[in-house]
C-alpha cells in the first residue's frame, strides 16, 4: 500500500516542458528519503491546465501543484512528502488576492467542465491497463459481449444521441447501423486520430492519456458491426501518443482483451495501427481510408460511403477518437444518462482544445449547450493583458470566426453553423483586439492552399487564387471589386470541391467577410489595418501632446528612425520605420501608438 | 483472462490501490510528523498504520502526514478524521497501539478511550 500518489502530467505539453526531468527527481529523492515504498510516482496524461504545466497532484491531499521545475521537486519532497505541509507557494492558484487554491475541485477551470471523454486523463497511468480496467475499463465490452446482442449494442449508441466529434456531427449509431446491415465476408473498424487542424490537440491528448477507452471502444463497434480487425490511424508527429497506444495494444492483447475468443465468446477482434504522414487531407474519411491501403492520400466521391465500400473495398465503420472515447461510458451508465446532458439534437460533452489570447490555454470538456462566453470567461480565465475580445476560430480551416456578438450562442452543431462557423474538431482559437480578421483568413487559407491534395482543380486552383487576392489586400494593394470576387470564388469553391475539405476551405473568408466587412473594406479602400497588425499598413506616430521628450524612443529603435531634442515632442521618420513596435513598449507615457 | 470475473478480479485489486485520487469523503489517519514527531518515533507509527490499513484492506481510510500539532510532549499524535463526526486524537503512539487503533476504531468503530489526549489528560 502506498500512502500516497504523486502523479505528474506526461501529455506533450507537460513533456515540452520537462515534467519527465520532474518525474526522475521524484523518483531519485523519493528513494533517497526512503520513501519508495510509501509514495507512488505516476506519470498520467493531460490534466487540461496546459498553460500552467508542468502539472503535479498530489493525493490523497488532492494538492494540485502548477508550473513546477526540477528544482521545485526538492522542496516538495522535504516538505509535502517528508513532513506533510502542502508547499502554498507552489500551489496552482487562480488569481493573486485569493491565493490558496490546494484541491482540483475548487478550481474554477474544472467547476464546469463534465468530463467524459477525459475521464481517464490525469487519474490514471496510460502505460498501465490494470489502473484502467479499476475504473471500469473493458467492462463496457465484457458487458457487450456476454449480456447484448449487436442490435442492442447499435441502439443504446443509436439512443444516447452521440454524433461524431470529428466535426462533421454524423449520428454515430446510424454510421454503426449502415455497417451492420452491409453483407460481406469481412469488415473493418476505424480510428481517424489524423487530427489534422491547427490549434486542435484533443484527439492527442485522449490517446496520451486513455489510449485503452479508444481500443475497448474500437473492439465494440467491431462487435456491433461484425469486424475482426481494426486500424487506427495516426499522426507520426504524435509520437507519445503512438508509443502509449502501442504499449495499450500489446497489453490488451495479453489480457485476452484483443485477440481470438475475447472474454470465452466467439468474438475476436485485433487491432493495428497506421501510421499517418502529415497530410492535413488524410483527416478526411476517403483519403484516410485510401492511404490505410498504403495508397497516396486522396479523397473520392461518395457514395459509395465507406460502410459500404471502405477500406479494401470492405465496409468500414470509421469513427473519431474522442467519439469513441464516449462509448464505454455510455454503455456502462446507459443512454439515458448521456442522452440528459447536452441540447436537443446534440447530446453529451465537447471536448475544447483552447488556444490564441486567452489565460488559461489547454483542454477542457464541456456539455454541448454552454455558451462560447462561459467556455472563454469562466473557464478559459478571459482575455490576458486586459485587452478586448474579438472573435473567436472554431473548426480551424474549415471553420469560421465567431464575433462578440455571437459569444452568448449556445455551442452544438447546428448553432454554430448557424452563425457560420463550425464545431469541426474542437480547437477553439481566441482572438483580441490586436488581431487583424483579414490576416485570420489569410492564414488559414494558406492553410489550405497548402495542404490541398490537388485532385481536384476548384481546390488546387481556386483557394491559391483567394490567397493572393488575401495577399494583395494586406499589402496595401487591394482593388475595388476584390470583396467581390473573392465571394463569387467562394461558391464557385464551396459547389463543386471534390471532398468535405476542399469544400469548406472558403469558410474562414466567408465568416470574416460576413462580421468583419469594415476591416476589409478599411484594408483595400483607406489602406490601414484597422488592428494595427498589418506591417505594410501601419503607421507608428508619437502624439506631441503626451510626448515629454525623454528620448527613450530614439534609443531603442533599431534603425535610427526617430529623432528630436530632448525635452521637446520626437518625430518617426516613416520612410526609415519598420513597425517593429520597440519604441511603443518603452515610451513611460504611452505616446507613441500603430494604427 | 477469459471471463468477466477475471476481470472484475483485477479491477478491485488496482482499485484498492488507487482510490485515494477520487476526491470521496474518506476516513483520514493524519500523522504528527514535524520534527517533535519524527524524533518521538512518528515514522514507525506511520509504517505500522500503513502496513495494518494494507492488510485489512480497508479502502475508504488514507494516511496522511502534517505538521506539529502542538503538544510535542504527547507525541506522536495520531488525528483521525471521520465524515460528520468529531475528529479524534490519539498521543504517545506505537506501533503496536496503531495496530490496535485500526482494528477497534476503524473496523469496528470503537474509539479506543484509554490512547486518547482527553483520557492522557485525566
Amino acid at each position: 500500500m502506498y500512502r500516497s500518489h504523486v502523479m505528474v502530467c506526461g501529455g506533450t505539453g507537460c513533456t515540452s516542458s520537462r515534467s519527465l526531468e520532474i518525474i526522475q527527481r521524484f523518483e531519485e529523492l523519493i528513494a533517497a528519503n526512503g520513501l519508495s515504498d510509501e509514495v507512488k510516482v505516476v506519470r498520467t496524461g493531460c490534466f487540461g491546465l496546459c498553460e500552467r504545466g508542468p502539472i503535479v497532484v498530489i493525493y490523497p491531499e488532492g494538492a494540485f501543484y502548477a508550473r513546477i521545475t526540477p528544482e521545485d521537486v526538492d522542496r516538495i519532497v522535504s516538505e509535502h512528502l517528508l513532513k506533510g505541509r502542502v508547499v502554498k507557494d507552489l500551489i496552482y492558484h487562480e488569481n493573486d488576492d485569493k491565493p490558496t487554491n490546494t484541491s482540483l475541485n475548487d478550481i474554477g477551470f474544472y467547476k464546469k467542465q463534465h468530463r467524459i471523454a477525459l475521464r481517464n486523463c490525469g487519474m490514471i497511468d496510460p502505460e498501465n491497463i490494470d489502473e484502467y480496467i479499476a475504473y471500469d475499463g473493458y467492462k463496457a465490452l465484457g458487458k457487450c459481449l456476454t449480456e447484448l446482442t449487436r442490435e442492442e449494442v447499435i441502439d443504446i449508441v443509436k439512443k444516447s444521441g452521440l454524433r461524431g466529434r470529428g466535426g462533421a456531427g454524423f449520428p454515430t449509431g446510424m454510421k454503426w447501423e449502415f455497417g451492420y446491415k452491409s453483407v460481406s465476408d469481412q469488415k473493418y473498424v476505424v480510428c481517424n486520430g489524423d487530427e489534422g487542424d491547427p490549434g486542435a490537440f484533443m484527439d492527442r491528448s485522449v490517446l496520451e492519456g486513455d489510449p485503452h477507452s479508444v481500443l475497448e471502444a474500437m473492439a465494440i463497434a467491431g462487435y456491433a458491426v461484425g469486424a475482426s480487425q481494426g486500424y487506427i490511424y495516426v499522426r507520426a508527429e504524435y509520437p507519445i501518443a503512438v508509443k502509449r497506444l502501442e504499449i495499450a495494444i500489446g497489453q490488451a492483447r495479453e489480457y485476452g482483451l484483443l485477440g481470438k475468443n475475447i472474454f470465452g465468446t466467439d468474438f475476436s477482434f485485433d487491432i493495428e495501427i497506421r501510421l499517418g504522414a502529415g497530410a492535413f487531407v488524410c483527416g478526411e474519411e476517403t483519403a484516410l481510408l485510401t492511404s490505410i491501403e498504403g495508397r497516396r492520400g486522396e479523397p473520392r466521391p461518395r457514395p459509395p460511403f465507406p460502410a459500404v465500400k471502405g477500406v479494401f473495398g470492405k465496409p468500414t465503420v470509421l469513427n473519431n477518437v474522442e467519439t469513441y472515447a464516449n462509448i464505454p461510458v455510455i454503455i456502462n451508465k446507459g443512454y439515458e444518462w448521456f442522452s440528459q446532458m447536452g441540447t436537443e439534437k446534440c447530446k453529451g460533452t465537447k471536448v475544447f482544445a483552447l488556444g490564441g489570447k486567452i489565460v488559461n490555454t489547454g483542454l477542457v470538456e464541456v456539455p454541448m449547450g454552454t455558451t462560447v462566453r462561459e467556455i472563454i470567461y469562466d473557464i478559459g480565465g478571459g482575455i490576458p493583458n486586459g485587452k478586448k475580445f474579438k472573435a473567436a476560430q472554431t473548426g480551424g480551416p474549415s471553420g469560421g470566426c465567431i464575433p462578440a456578438s455571437c459569444l452568448d450562442t449556445p455551442i452544438d452543431y447546428e448553432s454554430l453553423i448557424a452563425i457560420g462557423s463550425m464545431m469541426g474538431s474542437g480547437g477553439l482559437i481566441v482572438m483580441d483586439e490586436d488581431n487583424c480578421m483579414v490576416d485570420i483568413a489569410k492564414f488559414f487559407l494558406e492553410f489550405t492552399a497548402d495542404e490541398s491534395c490537388g485532385k481536384c482543380t476548384p481546390c488546387r486552383v481556386g483557394t491559391r487564387r483567394m490567397l493572393e487576392i488575401l495577399e494583395r489586400i494586406t499589402n496595401g494593394e487591394g482593388r475595388d471589386g476584390d470583396i467581390e470576387k473573392l465571394e463569387q470564388l467562394a461558391k464557385n469553391i464551396k459547389a463543386t470541391a471534390l471532398c468535405g475539405l476542399g469544400q469548406t476551405a472558403p469558410n474562414p473568408v466567408l465568416s470574416t467577410l460576413r462580421y468583419f466587412r469594415d476591416e476589409y473594406e478599411a484594408h483595400i479602400y483607406e489602406k490601414r489595418c484597422p488592428a494595427g497588425h498589418c506591417k505594410k499598413l501601419a503607421r507608428v506616430t508619437i502624439d506631441p501632446e503626451k510626448c515629454i521628450g525623454c528620448s527613450l524612443c530614439s534609443k531603442v529603435c533599431p534603425v535610427g528612425a526617430i529623432s528630436g531634442k530632448v525635452k521637446s515632442p520626437f518625430v518617426i521618420d516613416q520612410s526609415k520605420c519598420i513597425k517593429c513596435g520597440a519604441c511603443m513598449e518603452k515610451c513611460p507615457r504611452g505616446a507613441i501608438s500603430k494604427k | 483472462m477469459k471471463s468477466l470475473k477475471d476481470l472484475e478480479e483485477i479491477r478491485k485489486k488496482t482499485l484498492d490501490s488507487i482510490n485515494m485520487r477520487k476526491d470521496e469523503e474518506s476516513t483520514r489517519v493524519v500523522i504528527g510528523m514535524a520534527t517533535c514527531g519524527i524524533a518521538a518515533g512518528a515514522r514507525p507509527v506511520l509504517l505500522a498504520f500503513m502496513d495494518e490499513i494494507g492488510k485489512r484492506n480497508l479502502q475508504h481510510v488514507t494516511v496522511s502526514q502534517t505538521g506539529c500539532i502542538g503538544m510535542c510532549k504527547l507525541e506522536p499524535i495520531v488525528e483521525i478524521f471521520e465524515p460528520n463526526k468529531e475528529k479524534v486524537t490519539y498521543v504517545k503512539m506505537t506501533p503496536e497501539k496503531a495496530v490496535r487503533v485500526v482494528n477497534d476504531h476503524l473496523v469496528n468503530n470503537r474509539i479506543v478511550t484509554e490512547y486518547t489526549i482527553g483520557n492522557y489528560e485525566k
